[in-house]
């Protein structure tokens, strides 16, 4: 009797499998890393595909200056710890350059903005694949990604002209100056990549775990109080208990008020919870019925 | 946990939508916000109630025309088994979509509507499915509600689907009579159905037993990557990194590898977790062996005394998707199988086949978008092939356009 594979098993195989095509077909590849949980899986994943050998690619934060301090610590010590090359990509230098306009106003975020950053920054280093913790499971244009995505020479990816992606036998051909958007977590649910960190014993940023911060309520959503984000004319700030179910910019992503302090809480919670993570917690994609259609068509992660 | 990946095929009036909306709600997987989003796009478009098929269509061009046009993820668990539904259009584009959903597929739900019985389409899923050889086949007997949950037309439907299904390559067949709409058979048993004896979908789902579809015997293990760490801890570490696509793996094993022919024993089967003694699909592993032997991408470590095919002349069934130009003889095109590239000149079109009649067109000389017909590949390097029906894995091919990389084909060895 052979070993039954469980389904993270499972998962975790085809994922391996994936970063190793990538690793195998593409000249210049780079994996996305911006601390958040799905990243920091993603980069786990990496780490045990080419074990005992060093990641062969860089890993690259697309960074639009508006972080949580934990983010970034541990966006570093990880680096340190896991022994990658990381490249940082700059929305401020982007702006400084002139190659974007940023929005003023108490709503404005940077994260559209970043869009420009990575394309500039994958023509900059001659990219030819770049990995992303993207899963389908989180909202429904990306439920219609393929783990490769082409990318025409604009970086926009067009829905409607997908190439069909049959068994595991994975096209990544392109055109100079084309490339491909490659998504290792796609099959991964939310739950899976909790149950994943539990098991694993990965190390997160502490803002996923419940703690005191400062906040204000802003169209229903806890937005924290910072120095690029302050409560407008009516919104009051109060101290809670909150922790983050997605880690982004911090001008548009929200906290969820939660006492979950330990991994297990965590996961009782996410299999308990019924709002999905995206709709609790990013502002962006409130926009419109197709904001996430949009920004992906226009190059975004 | 297992996990099971499933195809569903049908067209919204089959309540196809409505059975996997069903599925999700009685899972727990559809949240809060998401049915907010769903009522308020619901509401956009002058309807009433939900239309659960926004559920599926993401795409904005989806959602103006009313019709899905990919195939769309979704994900549920039970306590028994995460599933994947790969959730296939019926009108555009069916065959691509229904190729990509079922060709990672262990179980395809096939949903006919009780009042119309087998028509056209059903008989097309349940071929497009032997085809890609998923192994298991269910026939949803939907809106038996408005037909009175009548065994007889069950019963009818039931033997006529039986009768077609004999032509086919169908290891497991299953029927249940159900109303997705009002739940009947679908996550519990129907008092409705009193004569039905099997179980519910969900359970059906739940326990069909998958472990052993996989190919434990014919030892197949495509090298991917190698893995030489070059430093001073790992001066000497060479392994070779793959999915294992068929077989068992154990240390100590004789192994021959393609397309040099040299042999060798497993002197360990690696993972970052540590050491396995033993590896079997789908794990991705990484094999050292006990001598050093040139190995790199696209060669298989294979066993001395159970090898494939090697060759590079193939027949192949071959599904067609190319949109801009129809698949000719003398056609040359990149070729991947396993994980190799490779190009391929089509010497010969055998016949076109009518996925409706499975009527062999044997004048026809080109094969247009969505049609299937068989072929004979000769390709540049050989490949270590196994046919289709024994091996999904090594059976398996995509042709590939050379000027534009648009994938054209998906070819099933025979």
């Amino acid at each position: 009797m052979h070993r039954l594979i469980s389904h993270l098993d499972a998962l975790e195989s085809e994922s391996i499998h994936l970063l190793r095509e990538v690793a195998a077909e593409f000249e210049r590849p780079v994996l996305l890393f911006s601390g958040g949980k799905d990243s920091v899986v993603m980069l786990h994943l990496a780490k045990k595909a080419f074990w005992p050998a060093r990641l062969p690619f860089p890993v690259m934060h697309v960074d639009t200056g508006h972080n949580f301090p934990e983010v970034i610590e541990f966006r570093d010590s990880s680096v340190r710890r896991l022994d990658v090359n990381l490249v940082v990509a700059s929305v401020q230098a982007s702006i400084d350059a002139g190659r974007v306009v940023e929005d003023t106003g108490p709503r404005a975020s940077r994260n559209r903005l970043q869009t420009t950053t990575l394309l500039d920054a994958i023509e900059q280093h001659g990219y030819d694949a770049v990995m992303g913790g993207a899963r389908r499971d989180e909202e429904k244009a990306r439920a219609k990604e393929r783990f490769f995505s082409f990318r025409d020479e604009f970086g926009q990816w067009d829905p409607k002209n997908q190439r069909p992606e049959i068994w595991s036998l994975y096209n990544g051909r392109h055109r100079k100056g084309e490339h491909i958007r490659v998504f290792p977590l796609s099959n991964w649910t939310e739950l899976d990549i909790w149950q994943y960190i539990a098991d694993e014993d990965i190390e997160l940023p502490s803002i996923y775990y419940a703690h005191r911060r400062e906040v204000f309520r802003r169209d229903g959503m806890l937005m924290a109080v910072s120095d690029f984000l302050q409560p407008g004319d009516g919104e009051e700030s109060f101290e809670a208990t909150v922790r983050y179910r997605t880690v982004g910019d911090a001008t548009c992503t929200a906290a969820v008020a939660s006492m979950a302090s330990k991994i297990e809480d965590v996961i009782a919670e996410v299999a308990a919870s019924r709002i999905t993570e995206r709709g609790a917690t990013r502002a962006d994609d409130k926009f419109s019925e197709a904001a996430m259609e949009d920004r992906k068509r226009e190059g975004y992660f | 946990m297992e996990l099971l990946r499933f195809a569903t095929a049908g067209s919204v009036d089959d309540g196809k939508s409505t059975l996997i909306g069903r599925l999700l709600f009685d899972s727990k997987q559809i949240f809060e916000d998401t049915l907010e989003a769903l009522e308020h796009s619901t509401m956009l478009r002058g309807e009433e109630g939900m239309n659960l098929a926004l559920l599926t269509d993401g795409l904005r061009a989806e959602r103006e025309q009313g019709i899905t046009i990919d195939v769309a993820y979704r994900y549920f668990a039970t306590p028994r088994r995460k599933f994947i539904i790969a959730d296939t259009p019926g009108h555009v584009q069916y065959t691509r979509n229904m190729v990509t959903g079922a060709s990672t597929a262990d179980l395809a739900l096939i949903l006919v509507d009780a009042r119309k019985g087998i028509i056209e389409q059903s008989r097309r899923h349940a071929f497009l499915a032997s085809l890609l050889g998923v192994p298991h086949i269910v026939l949803c007997v939907n809106k038996m509600d408005l037909v009175d949950y009548d065994q007889d037309v069950f019963e009818r439907i039931k033997s006529e689907f039986r009768e077609f299904a004999a032509k086919l390559d169908v290891r497991d067949l299953q029927f249940v009579p159900m109303s997705a709409l009002n739940g009947d058979n679908v996550v519990e048993r129907s008092a409705n159905t009193p004569w039905y004896e099997g179980t519910s979908l969900l359970h059906h789902l739940e326990e069909v037993h998958i472990a052993s579809d996989r190919n434990l015997i014919d030892c197949r293990f495509p090298v991917q990557y190698v893995i030489r760490p070059r430093d001073d801890k790992h001066h000497d570490y060479r392994g070779y990194a793959g999915q294992v696509s068929s077989g068992s793996y154990r240390v100590g094993d004789d192994v021959v590898v393609l397309p040099s022919g040299f042999v060798s024993t497993i002197a360990s089967i690696d993972t970052a977790d540590g050491p396995v003694e033993e590896a079997v699909p789908p794990m991705s592993v990484t094999i050292r062996l006990s001598d050093d032997l040139d190995v790199s991408r696209g060669d298989m470590i294979c066993r001395p005394n159970n090898q494939p095919n090697i060759g590079q002349d193939v027949d192949a069934m071959l599904c067609w998707f190319g949109e801009r130009a129809a698949l000719k003889p003398g056609g040359k095109y990149a070729l991947k199988q396993t994980s190799k590239w490779t190009r391929a000149l089509v010497k010969e079109l055998h016949y076109r086949l009518d996925v409706n009649t499975l009527h062999r067109d044997e004048e026809a000389n080109s094969l247009s978008l969505n049609e299937i017909g068989r072929v004979t590949l000769r390709t540049t390097a050989p490949l270590f092939f196994d046919d289709y029906r024994r091996n999904r894995a090594t059976g398996s091919f995509i042709l590939v356009d050379e000027p534009s990389n648009d994938t054209l084909a998906a070819g099933m060895i025979l």
